[in-house]
C-alpha cells in the first residue's frame, strides 16, 4: 500500500509587503515521523508553522494533509482536522486553574454541534482531563492559575491543551523555550512519548541541538525563508551550510554549545 | 438538559429569595412596589451587559436595545392595541434578538472601544431617529396604556409586579444555565485569550455574536417591562447615550460576580434615586458620578463582593 | 443658489466650532490613549463661565466688545484649573487601567460636573449676545448672516494651524510624538512622561473650554447642553481617526456639512446622518478616515 504522508508541503511561500519570510517550501511529513525544525531568529521557522496552523495565509503553494488540500484554513478548522499547535509564548487562559483550562480545551474538541450546551466539568471529560494532567505531569497544580504557574509547566499545559483533540500532525513551537535546562528534557520526554502512543506526527521548532540531536527522525533547517537543509539528524548537523548559517561557525553540537544557546529570552 | 442547573446554589437561593420578594409586594407601599418594579426591570437589561462584560465587552449602546423593547410595546399599544403583557414582552424580545443578531454580525468582530464606539454609534442612530421623527412619538414620545394579562385587566400593580419577578427568575436561570455549559465557559476564556480559543477549534466570533443576541434580547425585554411598568417612553430616558451610560453604571455597581447581582444593583440605583429626588434633588448626577468613580476605584468587583465576603466571613466562623 | 449658500455657510460655521471642541478630544486620545467624556464638561464649564462673565460685565456698563477679551480669560481659567484637578485627582490613577474604564471614570467626572455647573451657575439659561452685537451682520448672497460666526471658522483655522505647528515643527511636539510611538522608549530617553501628559491634558481641556466660550454669545446657554456636544465630538473624532488632528478636520467639516444639509432638506435626518456616517466609518475603515492602519495584533 502506498502510504500518504501526514503533511505534503508544495511550493509554499509568503511574502509581506515584499519582504520574502518563506520560499519554496517543499517538505513531506510521514506518519509517526518527529522532525525537529531548526534556524537563525527570522529564517522563517514560525513563518512556516503558522501557515500549517492557519494562521497566516501562504502567498502561494499548498499544503495537504493525509492528501487533503487544507491550504489557508481557518486555525479552528485546522483543529477539526487534526492540526494543531503550540505556542513559543504559551497561549493559555491565565486566569482559569490548570483544570478549568483542560476542561474548556477538551470541551471544545468534543463539541459535534450540541455538546457546547454541557457543562464543561461533565464526569467524561473531567476524567479525560485528569488522565492528561497526570500525563503531563501537570496533576499537582490541578487548582493553580494559569497565571501563577512557572513557565515550566505552563509550557507543558500549553501543550496538553494542543493535544487535546488527538492531532495527527502536531507543531510545537520552541517547546523549551524560557524553560530551565533541567525541565527542558522532562518536557521533551513526556510530550515524544504521547505523541509516539499515538502515532501522531510531530514537527517542532528547536534552537538547542542537544534535543534536536536526541529526539528527531529528521531536520529541517531554515535559512532566510528557505529549507536548507533536510536529512536525518547526524547528516544535517554536521552539514556545512547548517553550521555556518544555523548552529554558527566553530559551534558544533556539544552539550556546552546547546546549554550556551541564546534561546533563554 | 437544564440537569446543569440540578445542583446550582444561586438558582435555588434566587428562587427562594424571587418567591419572598413577590409575597412581599402584596404588604408593602406602592412607591417601594414601583421602585422594586423598575430596578427589576432594569436589572434584566443589566444582566444582559453583564453578559458582554463576563467577556470584557462594555457595550456604550444598550440604550438601543433597552429603546427598542419599550418603543415596541409603545408602538403596538398606540398603532395595534396590544396591551396583552406577555404579546408586548414577545414581540419586544424578538425584535430586539432580531436587531441583535442582524448588527452582532458586524460588532463580532470588535473589541474594547471600538466595540464600546459602534455600539454608541447604533444607538444613536435610533435616538436620532425617534428624536426627530414626529410619527415615532418624537421628543415627547407615547403613553402606554395599562396592561392585561390574558385577557384580565388587574385592578393592583401586584400582578405586574408579580409578572417581572417571573421574568427576572426565568432570566436568571437562563442566564446560568448558559454560563454553565461550555459556550458560556468560552466568555472567560475568551477573555483570556481569543487565539486559544480559536486554535481549541471554536470560532470567536461565533460565541460573541451568541453572547450579543442573548445581552440584546434580554434588554429589549428590560425596555418592554419598564415602558409597562412606566406606563410612558421618550428618547431622553430610554435611548440617549446617558441612558447607555446608566445601564453600565448599573452594571459596574453591580459586579460580575453573579447573575443575580444586577438585580440588586438594580434595585438599589431605584432606590438610590428616590431618595436622592427627595433630599438632593440636583445632586443626583452628582451622586451617580461620584459613585462610578468610588466603585472603579474601591470596590471593582461591585457591590456582590460584598456579599461574598460576608459569606466567606459567616463560612468561615462558622468552620 | 442661496439654499446652497445657506447649507454652506451653517455647515462650516458647525463645522469650525466642532473641530475646536473635538480637536482637544483627539489630541488627548492620541498622546493618553484616552476618550474623555469629561471633555464635554470643559466645553460646558468654559460656555458657562464665559456667559457669566459678559453678562456680568455687560450690566456694569463695559462695551459690547469687552466680551473678546473675557472669552479667553474663561479659556484659560476653566482649561487650567478643572484640567489639573481631573488629571492629578483621577486620571493620574488610572493610566495603567483598560481604556474602556477609563472612559467610564471620565462619565462619572463628567455627570458630577453637570450637577456642580447647576450649583454654581444656577438653571436659568445665559444670553451673552453682547460679542455678537458687536460685530453685526453683512449680507452675503441675498442672506443676512451674523459676522461673529464667521469669526468662528478663523479661529477654527488658528487652532488648526497651531496644531499642526505645534506638534510638527516645535521640540517640544517632536517629544510628544515620541511618547505617541512608544511611551516606554519615551521613558527610556529620560523624558518626564507624566510632564508631557499633563500638559496635553491641559492643552486639550483648554481647546474644549475654547469652543464653550466661543459659542457662548451665541446660544443660550442652559443646563444638559453638553450631553449632545460630546456625542457629537464622539462622532467627529471617530469619523477622523482618534488621534488625528487632520482627521477631527475631515471629521468636523463632514459632519457640519452633512448636518447644515439635512437641516434644510430634511429637518427629520439632521440627528440621523451624523450617526449614520459614524457607524459607516467604524464599519468600514475602524480606524477612521485619516489615522494610519495598524497590523491587527491578533
Amino acid at each position: 500500500m502506498n502510504r500518504m504522508p501526514a503533511l505534503r508541503v508544495k511550493d509554499l511561500c509568503k511574502s509581506f509587503a515584499g519582504i520574502t519570510a518563506a520560499r519554496n517550501i517543499n517538505v513531506e511529513a510521514g506518519a509517526g515521523e518527529i522532525i525537529g525544525i531548526i534556524g537563525a531568529n527570522g529564517a522563517g521557522k514560525t513563518v512556516f508553522v503558522n501557515m500549517i496552523t492557519g494562521y497566516l495565509k501562504p502567498t502561494s503553494g499548498t499544503i495537504e494533509f493525509f492528501g487533503k488540500d487544507i491550504t489557508g484554513i481557518e486555525p479552528r478548522d485546522a483543529a477539526h482536522v487534526g492540526v494543531c499547535r503550540s505556542f513559543q509564548v504559551s497561549q493559555v487562559f491565565m486566569s482559569m486553574t490548570v483544570r478549568e483550562n483542560l476542561a474548556i480545551a477538551l470541551a471544545i474538541a468534543r463539541d459535534d454541534g450540541r455538546a457546547m450546551l454541557k457543562a464543561p466539568g461533565r464526569p467524561e471529560i473531567r476524567a479525560e482531563g485528569e488522565r492528561l494532567m497526570r500525563q503531563f505531569t501537570i496533576f499537582e497544580h490541578r487548582d493553580a492559575v494559569a497565571g501563577a504557574l512557572s513557565q515550566g509547566v505552563r509550557k507543558l499545559l500549553d501543550i496538553a491543551m494542543a493535544v487535546v483533540s488527538n492531532p495527527k500532525v502536531l507543531l510545537l513551537d520552541e517547546p523549551t523555550a524560557g524553560v530551565s535546562v533541567e525541565e527542558k528534557f522532562a518536557i521533551m520526554d513526556i510530550v515524544i512519548v504521547a505523541m509516539k502512543e499515538k502515532g501522531a506526527t510531530v514537527l517542532f521548532v528547536e534552537h538547542d541541538m542537544e534535543i534536536v540531536e536526541r529526539y528527531v527522525d529528521r531536520v529541517l533547517a531554515f535559512y532566510q525563508g528557505e529549507v536548507i537543509c533536510d536529512a536525518p539528524p547526524a547528516e544535517a548537523l554536521k552539514d556545512p551550510a547548517v553550521i555556518e548559517y544555523v548552529i554558527g561557525s566553530g559551534r558544533a553540537p556539544t552539550p556546552t554549545a546547546a546549554a550556551g544557546s541564546p534561546s533563554h529570552a | 438538559m437544564l440537569d446543569i442547573l440540578k445542583t446550582d446554589k444561586t438558582i435555588r437561593w434566587a428562587a427562594l429569595a424571587f418567591l419572598a420578594l413577590a409575597l412581599s409586594g402584596l404588604v408593602i407601599d406602592a412607591w417601594i412596589l414601583n421602585n422594586l418594579m423598575f430596578g427589576l426591570a432594569r436589572g434584566l437589561a443589566v444582566l444582559g451587559l453583564l453578559v458582554l462584560w463576563r467577556t470584557g465587552l462594555i457595550s456604550f449602546g444598550h440604550a438601543l436595545y433597552f429603546g427598542i423593547g419599550a418603543y415596541t410595546v409603545a408602538l403596538l399599544d398606540t398603532f395595534a392595541g396590544v396591551t396583552d403583557l406577555v404579546l408586548r414582552l414577545g414581540v419586544a424580545v424578538a425584535a430586539s434578538a432580531a436587531i441583535g443578531f442582524l448588527l452582532g454580525f458586524i460588532l463580532r468582530k470588535y473589541r474594547g472601544i471600538f466595540f464600546a464606539m459602534l455600539s454608541l454609534a447604533f444607538s444613536m442612530v435610533l435616538y436620532g431617529i425617534l428624536v426627530k421623527i414626529e410619527a415615532l412619538g418624537s421628543t415627547d414620545g407615547f403613553s402606554v396604556s395599562a396592561t392585561t394579562i390574558f385577557g384580565w385587566k388587574p385592578e393592583t400593580k401586584f400582578p405586574l409586579f408579580c409578572a417581572i419577578v417571573a421574568t427576572a427568575v426565568v432570566a436568571i436561570v437562563c442566564v446560568q444555565f448558559y454560563l454553565r455549559t461550555t459556550l458560556g465557559h468560552l466568555t472567560t476564556a475568551i477573555r483570556d485569550n481569543e487565539l486559544r480559543v480559536e486554535y481549541l477549534g471554536y470560532s470567536v466570533a461565533k460565541a460573541i455574536h451568541i453572547k450579543y443576541v442573548i445581552s440584546a434580547a434580554l434588554t429589549g425585554a428590560a425596555g418592554a417591562m419598564l415602558a409597562t411598568a412606566l406606563g410612558q417612553v421618550d428618547p431622553d430616558s430610554m435611548v440617549n447615550w446617558t441612558i447607555s451610560g446608566e445601564l453600565v453604571f448599573i452594571t459596574i455597581m453591580a459586579g460580575p460576580g453573579n447573575v443575580v447581582a444586577p438585580f440588586i444593583g438594580g434595585i438599589v440605583f431605584e432606590f438610590l434615586r428616590t431618595y436622592a429626588f427627595e433630599w438632593a434633588p440636583q445632586a443626583w448626577q452628582l451622586i451617580v458620578g461620584g459613585a462610578l468613580l468610588a466603585i472603579i476605584f474601591f470596590l471593582p468587583r461591585g457591590i456582590w463582593s460584598i456579599f461574598e465576603k460576608l459569606m466567606a466571613r459567616i463560612k468561615g466562623s462558622q468552620g | 443658489m442661496q439654499l446652497a449658500i445657506a447649507i454652506l455657510l451653517d455647515g462650516l460655521s458647525f463645522a469650525s466650532y466642532l473641530f475646536i471642541v473635538s480637536v482637544g478630544l483627539t489630541i488627548v486620545f492620541g498622546v493618553m490613549k484616552i476618550l474623555n467624556v469629561a471633555h464635554g464638561s470643559f466645553y460646558a464649564w468654559g460656555a458657562y463661565l464665559s456667559a457669566y462673565l459678559i453678562t456680568l460685565f455687560s450690566d456694569m456698563g463695559y462695551p459690547n466688545w469687552f466680551g473678546f477679551l473675557l472669552i479667553p480669560v474663561a479659556t484659560v481659567v476653566v482649561g487650567l484649573v478643572l484640567s489639573v484637578i481631573i488629571e492629578r485627582l483621577v486620571l493620574r490613577r488610572m493610566y495603567h487601567q483598560d481604556e474602556v474604564l477609563i472612559v467610564l471614570a471620565t462619565f462619572g467626572l463628567f455627570l458630577i460636573s453637570e450637577d456642580l455647573l447647576l450649583l454654581v451657575f444656577g438653571v436659568n439659561p445665559y444670553f451673552a449676545y453682547q460679542p455678537m452685537a458687536a460685530l453685526g451682520n453683512v449680507r452675503l448672497g441675498g442672506i443676512s448672516r451674523d459676522v461673529y460666526s464667521m469669526t468662528l471658522s478663523a479661529l477654527a483655522l488658528i487652532v488648526a494651524v497651531a496644531c499642526w505647528w505645534g506638534l510638527t515643527r516645535t521640540r517640544w511636539g517632536k517629544l510628544i510624538s515620541v511618547v505617541i510611538h512608544d511611551r516606554e522608549i519615551g521613558l527610556a530617553m529620560g523624558l518626564n512622561v507624566g510632564m508631557i501628559y499633563l500638559a496635553i491634558f491641559v492643552i486639550g481641556a483648554m481647546l474644549g473650554a475654547l469652543g464653550g466660550a466661543y459659542i457662548a454669545p451665541t446660544i443660550s446657554v442652559s443646563p444638559g447642553f453638553g450631553i449632545d456636544v460630546i456625542v457629537l465630538s464622539f462622532a467627529v473624532v471617530v469619523i477622523g481617526g482618534m488621534g488625528s488632528i487632520p482627521g477631527a478636520l475631515i471629521g468636523a467639516v463632514m459632519v457640519g456639512v452633512l448636518r447644515a444639509m439635512a437641516v434644510h432638506l430634511m429637518p427629520e435626518l439632521e440627528l440621523f446622518v451624523v450617526f449614520a456616517v459614524m457607524a459607516i466609518v467604524l464599519i468600514v475603515r475602524p480606524e477612521g478616515l485619516f489615522a494610519p492602519a495598524k497590523a491587527r495584533t491578533i
